[in-house]
């Protein structure tokens, strides 16, 4: 599986992202940079954290209209797979990619630390492979992750399955706890926690989020196959 | 001329950071604020002449980057 990272300016998770990729999928990833206006033929696509465009406006406002986005609009909506983490995930929602938006957290403050959490549909190709196991920990660091969407797309979201992720103990209260959702297609991800930190356990030590991201990028290997 | 852009959340949005303000004057003995909302304002610098097609044009600005409609809600001003 060949796969590329999407480097904004304050891209900060970029490398994090590459490291995973490479050691799961056994190749390393395309760095693309956000003035790219054609997006190489790669199988998957991971659009990192960080502060792209110092969060001017609004958090991922000005990365989701940035050349490479629009061709990542294009290619995501032919079925390419997506995933977007912490800023990334801000981009997608920005970009029209997933609905709703990430506010400011309810409690005002960045919030740092392994995030338990619950996996709400393991039948998607992003969480496929973690065969049944429901309860994973994340490492998250963000400001604004206070998802918000209206009740009809809350509702649509609960009803078609696209919940990915919700928080155990929401730490920036997100409506209905939500972590982590996907687009009706399936194809694209986008979440706040962040699986591409928790997958080497010298970083990440045991039983504060060990290895649990893993399998996050096995099962899209797996899918993409 | 000059749009003059504020953008807020839009009614019913949890804003925190306008509950934290007022909390905050009230503690400061300000004490007839019941509720504040934060926005911001974009002021722009337009070459146009005509009042009309500028707004019609911001709107477009609008909408396209300049507010997120899911959570905020704008208001333009042309100012010759």
């Amino acid at each position: 599986m060949q796969s590329a990272v999407i480097v904004f300016p304050a891209s900060n998770c970029d490398r994090d992202a590459a490291t995973a990729l490479e050691k799961i999928t056994g190749r390393k990833p395309l760095m693309v940079w956000h003035e790219e206006t054609t997006l190489p033929k790669v199988d998957f696509v991971v659009i990192p954290g960080g502060f792209s465009y110092g969060d001017y406006l609004r958090s991922g406002a000005i990365a989701a209209r940035s050349p490479i986005v629009r061709d990542i609009v294009k290619k995501a909506g032919n079925g390419l797979p997506v995933a977007g983490f912490c800023n990334g995930f801000q981009i997608l929602t920005e970009a029209g990619l997933l609905p709703g938006a990430l506010m400011r957290n309810k409690g005002l403050r960045f919030v740092c630390r392994p995030q338990k959490l619950q996996i709400v549909n393991g039948d998607t190709m992003f969480t496929k492979a973690y065969k049944g196991i429901t309860e994973v920990t994340y490492p998250i660091a963000h400001f604004d992750g206070n998802y918000y969407a209206d009740n009809d797309t809350l509702r649509e979201l609960r009803k078609t399955g696209r919940i990915v992720f919700k928080y155990i103990d929401n730490p920036n209260g997100s409506l209905n706890d939500i972590a982590g959702i996907c687009n009706e297609a399936g194809n694209v991800l986008g979440m706040m926690p962040h699986p591409e930190r928790a997958v080497d356990p010298l970083i990440c030590d045991s039983g504060r989020g060990g290895t649990d991201g893993i399998a996050l990028f096995k099962s899209v290997l797996e899918a993409v196959r | 001329m000059k749009a003059i852009i504020h953008i807020g959340l839009k009614p019913g949005v949890l804003d925190p950071q306008g509950r934290t303000i007022a909390r905050s004057l009230t503690h400061m003995g300000f004490e007839g604020v019941t509720k504040a909302r934060q926005g911001k304002t974009i002021e722009l610098d337009l070459s146009s002449d005509n009042a009309e097609t500028a707004k019609l044009e911001v709107e477009k600005m609008c909408k396209q980057l300049l507010a997120n409609t899911v959570i905020e809600d704008y208001q333009i001003e042309i100012v010759e």
